[in-house]
């Protein structure tokens, strides 16, 4: 995984709430064997409308997701979190999140920024207004910004220590783990040698 | 925990296993065995393909084909595409990362809770996990195991290792015999009732006293297979002579002096007679009967001898409102009699009852009798050693001249993802484990029954038991 420090990029305004894993990525396209290729889902119902924000090119390359509140709520399925990736997404920013889909993002590596009401509410109008503009998420000092002269916006986001010191240091579950593989193998060696495998040497 | 306080088996089984703990944190947990299917294993490798991680030990997994894989004609494509790719995407992983496969066509394939202690791969006080919530199956062995999703089946790929609470334990004592005729199944189906389906949420439950002691270790899988349906993280019983004598001398079972230094440990792993268990239940086996579900989960049972209930004979205003809408979808009237509930569709198998002693007693009950007209009987077997040796006791025969379907070994029909689908509207008696609204197909309405339930279901048409053949 790779770390996170400071993430700058086009902004993407999703003017809804609630929106579920079941409209993040449909159950149909869950099908694929990969953790790649699942950008083509990502929100497959709205995708075919071309007033839908993701058909405007000023957004293409867009990187910073602003939603409204309620963002992943639904189903647990990590694909919701792997859609956005896959798409380019490296951040989420709303007001509430689904606490499974925040889970499955510190996991997955992608910031899932918890910004208070108003703050989501003058993003979204910024982007309107500027539409392609970029936001800062600046994850060592857990602000957000973006905006210049008078529409400046700096606030703070809400992100748990736990999840921040995972991203900044780009560890996954694995990674950590791994960082006890001493440990491991101290354990390993003391494991008797009746025990069964699978396949012998 | 003072160290005047004796231990549980299954404190003693994870305490073995702990490969790291601090405060505040979850214990590092070593497993000693990690089975594989094709539907939750491809992202896990594609995640290890990604990060440029081998598999740590492949020495210590195990892959077999058998959520999605047809039935009949397995000598063939697979015709479903999404099935195909799973089997095909298992097999390149499981070539590209060195672990052990039993594919679709080889004599060792089948449900992974079945091959696991067939080859003796399962044995006393181990960890043993795999992407299937039925792998509690295995704690029949005296071992902790337990199911686990995709993003850990990763985990364990790579580390062979998992994070993990210590969960709370729980002793279910049942005393006294079964009554003749009256199975493990049954005994598992009325625990389930008894404490709901969420009783066992948070524990390790260990199985005790005289009627379990009395099963068979196929018996006692089903008991195991079944603790997730009444919420328990893992399920385990305590290992004896019976368990011994299952496994000594299969494949991977130890042998010679290895053999006598693993039963002398597996004998320590008895919980002790001071230890303290956070909960307990005890039930009587001598007043079990045949049990059968009638509604849309495991808890909503019934004995066979009794009548659909009433959403009115519950006093909890959500087990109303439930049972009322499990009437519904199984279009069950209340007080009619289980016995007249009219059965269009039988099946024998699954991981809780696809075992060569369970094709026994239902050949043994249809022999030299007919399937009833409007029923359909499909017999599966949980391995192709099973479907080998039930074939070589010319058990296949017996359920073909009575008509039934004689297929290959797979899930099939436990969880309708291969071609073995109800028809919506359609009513089963299944020796499976889940009877969730669409489980066996989209509108299926599945009852869940014993293997003697079950085959004499077959020959009257009507949920019924042995008893009641002429
Ligand atoms: S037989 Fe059913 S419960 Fe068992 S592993 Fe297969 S799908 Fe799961």
């Amino acid at each position: 995984m790779d770390k996170f420090t400071s993430h700058t990029g086009i902004g993407v305004p999703l003017r809804r709430s609630n929106v579920d894993t079941d409209q993040i990525i449909p159950a149909v396209y869950l099908k694929r064997v990969t953790r790649s290729g699942f950008e083509d889902g990502l929100f497959a119902a709205w995708r075919n409308d071309p007033a839908f924000v993701l058909n405007n090119p000023v957004y293409d390359g867009g990187s910073v997701l602003v939603a409204g509140p309620d963002f992943g709520t639904g189903s647990s399925r990590e694909h919701a979190v792997w859609a956005l990736q896959n798409y380019g997404f490296k951040a989420v920013i709303s007001s509430r999140f689904a606490d499974i889909f925040r889970g499955n993002s510190g996991k997955a590596g992608l910031l899932a920024a918890q910004v208070d009401e108003k703050v989501a509410q003058r993003l979204l109008d910024l982007l309107d207004e500027e539409p392609g503009a970029t936001i800062t998420v600046d994850l060592e000092s857990r602000t957000v910004r973006a905006g210049s002269g008078e529409n400046a916006i700096e606030d703070s986001f809400d992100i748990d220590d736990y999840t921040r010191w995972r991203l900044l240091e780009g560890l996954d579950d694995v990674g950590i783990t791994l960082g006890h593989a001493d440990d491991i193998t101290t354990y390993e060696a003391t494991r008797p040698s009746w025990k069964p495998v699978t396949q012998r040497a | 925990m003072s160290q005047s306080t004796g231990r549980t088996l299954s404190e003693k089984v994870w305490d073995e296993h702990v490969v790291r703990s601090a405060a505040g944190e979850p214990d590092l947990l070593y497993i000693d065995l990690h089975l594989i299917h094709e539907v939750t294993s491809p992202q896990a490798f594609d995640g290890l393909r990604l990060a440029g991680r081998p598999v740590r030990r492949p020495d210590l997994t195990l892959a077999t084909e058998d959520h999605n894989v047809p039935t009949i004609d397995w000598d063939k494509p697979i015709a479903d595409p999404v099935s195909r790719t799973q089997v095909e995407t298992l097999r390149t992983n499981a070539e590209e990362f060195g672990v052990r496969l039993h594919p679709l066509g080889d004599i060792e394939q089948g449900i992974v809770h079945i091959i696991g202690p067939q080859l003796g791969l399962t044995q006393p006080g181990m960890t043993i996990v795999c992407g299937d919530s039925h792998t509690s199956t295995h704690g029949a062995f005296g071992s902790i195991a337990f199911g686990i999703g995709t993003s850990e089946v990763e985990h364990v790929l790579a580390t062979q290792t998992l994070m993990q609470a210590k969960p709370k334990t729980m002793a279910v004592t049942i005393n006294g015999s079964l009554p003749e005729g009256v199975t493990a199944k049954d005994m598992v189906l009325t625990l389930i009732t008894h404490t709901g389906t969420g009783g066992g949420q948070g524990y390790i439950v260990e199985y005790r006293g005289q009627a379990i002691r009395e099963l068979s270790m196929e018996g006692r899988m089903t008991v195991c297979n079944m603790s997730i349906e009444w919420g328990a993280k893992a399920g385990l019983i305590a290992p004896d002579q019976t368990t011994f004598d299952y496994l000594e001398g299969r494949p991977e079972a130890p042998k010679g002096d290895d053999w006598d230094a693993a039963v002398a440990h597996w004998k320590t792993l008895v919980t002790d007679d001071d230890a303290v268990f956070d909960e307990e239940i005890v039930l009587d086996a001598s007043e079990m009967t045949p049990f059968v579900t009638w509604g849309t989960n495991p808890g909503q049972g019934v004995q066979l001898g009794g009548l659909v209930p009433s959403p009115d004979d519950f006093e909890e205003p959500a087990d109303k409102v439930a049972a009322e809408k499990a009437l519904t979808y199984m279009g069950l009237e209340a007080g009619t009699p289980m016995r007249e509930v009219k059965v269009d569709t039988v099946f024998v198998g699954s991981c809780t009852n696809g075992r060569i002693e369970d094709l026994r007693v239902a050949a043994d009950i249809v022999k030299g009798r007919k399937v009833a007209d409007d029923t359909r009987l499909l017999v599966v077997p949980g391995s192709v050693r099973v479907r080998l040796q039930a074939e070589q006791e010319g058990l296949d025969v017996v359920f073909k001249e009575a008509g039934a379907e004689w297929r290959g070994a797979g899930c099939s029909m436990c969880l309708g993802m291969n071609p073995d689908q109800l028809t919506p509207g359609e009513r089963s008696a299944s020796t499976s484990n889940r009877n969730f609204e669409g489980r066996q197909g989209k509108g299926g309405r599945t009852h869940l029954v014993s293997v003697p339930v079950a085959a004499a279901t077959a020959i009257r048409g009507t949920l019924s038991s042995p008893a009641d053949l002429a």
